[in-house]
């Protein structure tokens, strides 16, 4: 694979018109764009035409004066069409994505926003993968917001240049631009019916004033042609010939390859260092010792030491050979298992109020009954199946790095950092992302690659091995939650508290931070939508010892799997239906407000107003999906249903889970129905596919997923002791409701996830009558559920 | 060690340490990266590759066993039932990420060259080898009956 063809997609035309003469035009438009050396990006490339129809030669053509562009920005960033859209003579729409592709179909989403506006030809549409620059505004692709961020702007971008194309006909056939019409390519002269290509029209284009934002006139929604359509992704084609290049695919001429054996514990440090018998094994060409890492953690390298080598074979064979004496950090002596029980003391104590209504020590003390349960869900680990990896090249100053980020800002800025180089003299590339999850978000490993390649004086890839990506990550946080709850004599909830302990993600910026977030509060804790009078929402601290990071949908996973697993042992305690009560704690269709009472709730930064926390669409997609499931039809002994419902990332998602559960505690899971209100939604049928995924996800880490540490270091290291969800252990059925909406677009990525876990449970306590309150279900050594006998249930 | 394998029909001269899996000499010196590292054992199947014919893990194969062996990548990978599982592929949108995909590919084939119209059980077994964590399992099983129809 070449470098040339990372970002691009095989051309899926007819024959092209040969480029004879391709002209470059620099389209000089607006300040935020004149960036150091004053000029920018290249707009529009073109010549030629078809041969039906006159080829415009836009240098005898007379330009209205056009200064200085008006500018387009709009909330997010830039909105100047040539930062997205290139238009080259032979009609090929090149169309920058400037997010991450991770399986999110996010090249596929941002092309059918832009080629809708455009009127593009989706046939002449390739995608280019953008670098990472502060021009392109927000790249970090996570938090499920690359549409929500840039529907708009992307929209209008489009429009710009369809606008400016039918200027440019118009201009040539002398005539009012109202009488000209734009349409999958061409710009038709509604006169005489002659048309002109887009390729043809490009280079006058190019010499027009970009219209200002309140001339640009969007598409109707009913006029959208790929805008909530099953637009097929354009990476799968290359994908089932194995030709996308991820970050681990990279080659770059005369590179060498590095694998780097890291302290067990963060802010471990390296002693001793004997390295004669790793160079002794064939291919391996030397070692590098690496700075030792020193709180806060950040994004920076955990230290150790690389071996570089002719291949990573000889590479992961000589660090096998290393010897390395580790020296103990400050994280030497955590436990998972210990620190468990401290967080759990801690649940039982006041914590700090995040959320008030009423008064819930009195409406607790007075309430006819109480119930008291307590979560626990351990770390867990992103996984992807590509592990990091990163390639790295010096040339004098200059430093080129390739890799599989979801943020190439924030890789390159940390790189400025931690390497003392200016920023302008980095590069960084954003490849394919063979799965992230949150994990990618973090450029410790392009770090490493550019230490290691400076000190080598070559090109490197550092590849992380399987059991590196499980030892040393930025770990999902382990939390123990402590809920209560009070039923009036009817058993209606009349009191509520959520006391929730974890190590906040704020601690791998700043080690002595030991209290959650609002953002991490947020995710299902202060946002709770329940009608109950009386409700405080508490949170305790704790510090970190592991690197704690994001992982898809973060803190939503813990906080909606006590939720929703207590809002089924509430209907349990009411003896009444877990699907009714659910629907009934959420109550009457209202929007709610937490910052009213007394929370600091950012709404994943959406506004109030087009982000409302909307109780009647949460009760709509658990009414959806229990009608889907056919909640309530007679099941087969060992069969149960669960539910949970659960907004996040502004979306929201209910899932019904059928479980059977065999008389040993074997589990399978036979069908699960699902419906989301995503607001508008680019692709329906990636839309689904996010569902399936998400959902399995959360499945996988509920019944599987534990990250446990002894003596400061992560016990797992691969497959078999971080056990993930299978093809055998999948559903048969598994039904997607979208809802259709014009509210405006939220997240699709994380939302699925939160809900699985709690459903799950939710239809083990139905089919056997046991509450499960511990996060993993089985664990990776168990093939069973620890349930009670038959004859006990 | 100058050893010469047949990858996709042709004969490649690759210098390789003794012992190197085919995995790596696949991707670090012929530069062939349709062929995954996941796990380094066997346990995933992302670098699933046929051998002759039949669905084998690079990352635990050494290269220099396989000097009379006819090997398939996914760069390679061709015939009837190839060609419909890549078809029905592109259909259906299977792959997420994408990064699991050569190997479940290769086990797909695998499995509808030898079973035309696999059960759910034979799916089953043929395929959760292949570990795919963007969890397309729903969307290859149904693609996988669907191809099976076409053939």
């Amino acid at each position: 694979m070449f470098l040339e063809d990372i970002g691009i997609i095989p051309s899926r035309k007819k024959d092209r018109v040969p480029a004879d003469r391709p002209a470059s035009i620099v389209n000089l438009t607006r300040r935020g764009f004149v960036t150091g050396t004053g000029l920018f990006v290249v707009a529009v490339t073109l010549a030629g035409c078809s041969n039906t129809e006159p080829t415009i030669d836009a240098s005898t053509m007379k330009i209205p004066k056009a200064g200085p562009s008006p500018l387009t920005e709009v909330e997010g960033g830039d909105a100047t069409p040539s930062l997205w859209i290139a238009i080259e003579k032979d009609g090929t729409v090149k169309i920058t994505c400037h997010r991450s592709e991770m399986g999110q179909q996010v090249w596929t989403s941002m092309a059918q926003i832009i080629a809708d506006e455009l009127e593009a030809d989706w046939e002449n549409v390739e995608i280019v993968q953008a670098e990472g620059h502060e021009r392109y505004g927000d790249q970090n692709t996570d938090g499920s917001r690359s549409v929500r961020y840039n529907f708009h702007r992307l929209r209008l971008a489009g429009a710009a240049m369809r606008q400016m194309l039918v200027a440019a006909a118009a201009l040539y056939w002398k005539m009012d631009p109202s009488r000209c019409s734009a349409e999958m390519g061409k710009v038709s002269n509604s006169e005489n019916g002659d048309t002109l290509s887009y390729g043809n029209l490009a280079e006058l284009a190019a010499k027009l004033q970009v219209p200002a934002e309140s001339e640009i006139v969007l598409k109707k929604p009913e006029d959208w042609r790929f805008i909530n359509k099953e637009i097929p992704s354009v990476t799968v084609p290359k994908i089932t010939r194995g030709e996308g290049t991820y970050g681990i695919d990279v080659n770059v001429p005369d590179m060498v390859y590095a694998v780097i054996a890291r302290p067990p514990q963060v802010f471990g440090r390296t002693g001793a260092v004997t390295d004669a018998k790793a160079l002794a094994v064939p291919g391996v060409m030397r070692t590098v010792k690496l700075p030792d890492a020193k709180p806060p953690a950040l994004f920076q390298p955990l230290g150790g030491v690389a071996v570089v080598g002719v291949d990573t074979w000889a590479a992961i064979q000589g660090r096998n050979a290393l010897e390395v004496e580790w020296m103990d950090g400050p994280n030497a002596g955590y436990d998972s298992d210990n620190f468990r029980k401290a967080m759990e003391a801690k649940a039982k104590q006041p914590g700090t109020v995040r959320r008030s209504r009423g008064n819930v020590g009195t409406a607790l003390a007075t309430a006819d009954k109480t119930v008291t349960a307590e979560y626990y869900t351990p770390h867990l680990s992103q996984s992807p199946m590509e592990p990091p990896a990163a390639t790295a090249r010096w040339t004098g100053d200059q430093l080129e790095c390739w890799a599989c980020v979801q943020d190439p800002q924030a890789t390159r800025q940390t790189l400025s950092d931690l390497l003392d180089v200016d920023k302008e003299n980095i590069t960084v590339h954003a490849t394919w992302l063979g799965g992230a999850f949150g994990r990618k978000s973090k450029p410790d490993f392009v770090v490493e690659a550019a230490l290691v390649a400076r000190e080598v004086g070559k090109p490197v890839k550092v590849t992380w091995t399987r059991e590196d990506e499980i030892r040393h990550g930025f770990y999902h946080s382990t939390s123990a939650q402590r809920l209560e709850a009070g039923l009036d004599s009817e058993g209606k909830c009349t009191a509520y508290r959520h006391r929730s302990v974890f190590p906040p993600i704020g601690s791998t910026f700043n080690a002595a931070t030991d209290a959650p977030s609002d953002g991490e509060m947020g995710m299902g804790a202060t946002d709770v939508p329940f009608a109950i009078p009386n409700l405080q929402v508490e949170s305790g601290t704790a510090k970190g010892h592991l690197r704690i990071g994001w992982l898809r949908s973060v803190a939503n996973i813990y906080h909606a799997f006590a939720v929703q697993s207590f809002a089924a042992e509430l209907a349990n305690a009411a003896g009444r239906d877990q699907k009714d009560y659910l629907l009934e704690l959420i109550g009457e269709p209202r929007l709610v407000d937490p910052n009213a009472e007394q929370a600091s709730y950012g709404n994943y930064g959406g506004s109030a107003e087009d982000y409302p926390v909307d109780t009647a669409r949460l009760a709509n997609v658990g009414r959806r999906a229990a009608e889907m499931a056919e909640w309530g039809r007679e099941l087969p002994d060992g069969h149960g249903l669960g539910i949970a419902v659960h907004r996040s990332f502004l979306t929201y998602v209910a899932t019904v889970i059928e479980v059977k559960v065999a008389a040993d505690g074997a589990l399978t899971i036979p069908g699960i129905w699902l419906a989301a209100d995503a607001g508008t939604v680019i692709n329906p049928r990636h839309t689904k596919a996010q569902m399936e995924g998400g959902t399995i996800f959360g499945l996988s880490n509920a019944l599987y997923g534990e990250i446990s540490a002894r003596d400061g270091a992560v016990v797992q290291d691969n497959f078999p002791s971080w056990r993930v969800m299978r093809m055998n252990e999948a559903p048969k059925i598994f039904e997607v409701e979208i809802i259709a909406s014009n509210s405006p677009p939220a997240g699709v990525g994380e939302p699925p996830t939160p809900p699985a876990a709690p459903a799950l449970a939710n239809a083990i306590f139905n089919a056997t009558g046991k509450r499960f309150r511990t996060l993993p279900l089985m664990g990776a050594n168990r093939d069973t559920l620890d349930i009670p006998a038959i004859s006990a249930r | 060690m100058a050893t010469t394998l047949n990858i996709n029909g042709k004969d490649e001269t690759v210098e390789a340490a003794a012992g190197t899996p085919l995995l790596w000499v696949l991707r670090d010196h012929l530069k062939m990266t349709g062929t995954k590292f996941g796990c380094g054992i066997a346990q995933c199947g992302a670098c699933t590759v046929h051998v002759d014919g039949t669905p084998t893990r690079a990352c635990i194969t050494p290269h220099d066993s396989l000097d009379k062996a006819k090997i398939t990548t996914i760069e390679g990978l061709s015939g009837a039932a190839a060609d419909v599982i890549r078809d029905t592929w592109v259909e259906n949108d299977v792959p997420q990420c994408g990064y699991c995909q050569s190997g479940q590919i290769l086990a797909a084939t695998a499995l509808l060259s030898e079973k035309p119209s696999p059960t759910d059980g034979d799916i089953d077994a043929a395929m959760s080898g292949n570990i795919c964590r963007c969890a397309t399992y729903m969307s290859i099983r149904r693609a996988i009956k669907q191809a099976a129809g076409k053939l």
